[in-house]
């Protein structure tokens, strides 16, 4: 289990943390040019807009790029190797997050992942990815990518 | 008149040392500023422009604190923007523009840093709107790890390879045999490099660059003052800024915002590519130094693997010499911050000073580029290329 310390929340993320104690994954969209946007705020970094809203993401994606990390500091010392990653999600953006639940030595760019929760033990949890298992999450990815 | 007209370098110092544990912070400093100054025949009582990025303690961005410890009495400009490692090449541009305005005739340029003896610079908390999305903290991500990313999705790519990020490394460390200050006088081959341990795959320890005490300071000055002068100047021919940000989540780790400020360099210049003959570039890590060279044009995208290998690299004859000094990779890399040594190297490379092995024959023309921030997340970019003084 990697270190989940608490986030700072702050009024453009709250729903966003809150959202995470119950297993879901909210990305903000802009209604007006229509772009997802990471990491979640009010203003539209694309078109400037304030018509942005949350909306739920599938928390299926795959790795952009990743690293298997063999050195650290702080609490991180003791859980190498790990694996830090961006995650193309499949609403658009790219976020820097862990791939968990694998084999280090194994994880590839373009593997398929979904996202998972860790709990911080503060009322909301970490969103952290796992390689997606089933045949059933694969088609939902293929689903979600036509969709 | 054009700002660039109006003002030369006309000193440069690095301090000699890279393990300084009696010295403090300020002091530094405070060295490095006396030591630029004797270069050009000024003293501290010249300065009345003085740049400083955030690694300077204390108040006001650190000009406060450092002005007052100085005894600087006759200051008509401060500058403490900050961008990282990049900071004093945004602050050449920043003081020659100043020069031009009338704001300063005489601008004092300083960096230093103690991370081997004293404490890390930097800090100041996870305030950020973006840091619990990606903070180390949440995500283990360090230095090494973002730029891991970046060179992970490199290889992914272009097919770039661990052996031709080794080859920066190998040149660096040729430079650095040359310079009897250089914290790495040993010569690496490539097998040295890969097989140097994992940092954050695919970056080996001999892939980063050097953690070092030091610091160094330049000297900028309006034309009038560096006629009154005998030291041989150094022209800024031009100067370009950019930034890269994470653009809403679309990050693209291939380039670095080079691709925007080096245009607006060359253009201000009126130089291309082909007229430069020494390059200062900003070398965290190997993979910084790869993809710059790309982004500048000195090579296609993708191709700076290939570009790197066979010499090309290494003083005095291959095609595009880097960091003769040995820069961050070998030499010195004070305060984990580049900036000031790759102006300084270009200083010496232009003045015909640099040291015995690695001088440039006929060196007119040099480019500096500085990366501030992350390959991995958000960077600014600075580039300027200076010329030598007919």
């Amino acid at each position: 289990m990697l270190p989940a310390p608490k986030p700072v929340v702050n009024p453009d993320t709250a729903e966003f943390w809150k959202a995470t104690a119950e297993g879901r994954f909210l990305g903000r969209r802009c209604d007006d040019c229509g772009e997802a946007i990471w990491y979640p705020r009010p203003i539209c970094p694309f078109c400037h807009s304030a018509n942005t809203r949350w909306e739920e993401f599938t928390g299926l994606g795959s790795v952009y790029s990743y690293s298997v990390v063999h050195r650290a500091g702080g609490e991180w010392k003791g859980v190498t190797p790990y694996v830090l990653a961006y995650v193309e999600l499949d609403e658009g953006p790219r976020m820097m997050t862990n791939i968990v639940d694998c084999d280090v030595d194994e994880v590839a760019i373009g593997d398929k992942v979904e996202v998972v929760f860790e709990d911080t033990g503060d009322g909301n949890a970490l969103p952290r990815f796992r390689p997606v298992q089933s045949q059933s999450a694969q088609s939902q990815t293929a689903q979600s990518q036509t969709a | 008149m054009n700002a660039n007209d109006a003002a030369v370098i006309i000193g440069a110092y690095e301090h000699p040392g890279r393990e300084l544990p009696d010295k403090s912070l300020a002091q530094i400093h405070a060295e490095v500023a006396i030591g630029a100054l004797a270069d050009a025949g000024l003293t501290l009582d010249d300065v009345d422009g003085f740049f400083l990025g955030h690694d300077a303690p204390g108040y006001g961005g650190g000009w406060v604190s450092m002005a007052e410890y100085l005894g600087l009495r006759s200051l008509t400009y401060m500058d403490s923007t900050e961008s990282g490692g990049a900071s004093p090449i945004y602050h050449v541009s920043h003081a020659a523009a100043a020069i031009a305005a009338g704001k300063c005739n005489v601008a004092l340029i300083t960096l230093a840093g103690k991370p081997r003896t004293g404490i890390q610079p930097g800090g100041g908390g996870p305030l950020r709107p973006e840091d619990s999305f990606e903070m180390g903290m949440f995500t283990g991500a360090g230095l090494v790890s973002t730029y891991a990313l970046a060179a992970q999705r490199h290889m992914y790519e272009y097919g770039t390879t661990s052996e031709q990020l080794a080859e920066i490394k190998v040149a660096a460390t040729i430079h650095a045999s040359h310079n009897p200050n250089a914290f790495l006088q040993k010569v690496m081959t490539v097998e040295d490099v890969v097989n140097s341990p994992l940092v954050a795959d695919p970056l080996h320890r001999a892939d980063c660059c050097l953690v070092t005490d030091g610091g160094g300071a330049v000297v900028v000055v309006s034309r009038e003052v560096a006629r009154s002068l005998n030291r041989q100047p150094v022209k800024i021919l031009g100067q370009g800024e950019a930034a890269k940000l994470t653009d809403g989540g679309r990050v693209d780790l291939t380039y670095t915002s080079a691709v925007q400020s080096g245009p607006r360099a060359f253009e201000q210049a009126g130089v291309t590519v082909n007229d430069i003959d020494y390059v200062s570039i900003y070398d965290s890590f190997t993979i910084t130094v790869l993809e710059i060279l790309e982004d500048l044009g000195f090579c296609e995208k993708g191709e700076g693997g290939r570009f790197v290998m066979d010499g090309t690299l290494v003083a005095p004859h291959g095609r595009l010499p880097f960091n003769t000094d040995g820069g961050g990779l070998s030499n010195n890399h004070p305060g984990h911050r580049g900036g000031i040594t790759k102006i300084i190297e270009a200083v010496r490379q232009l003045r015909g000073e640099a040291n015995q092995g690695v001088q440039v024959p006929d060196c007119e023309i040099a480019l500096v580029h500085g990366n501030g921030g992350d390959l991995g997340t958000r960077m600014r970019s600075a580039t300027m290329i200076l010329g030598r003084d007919a």
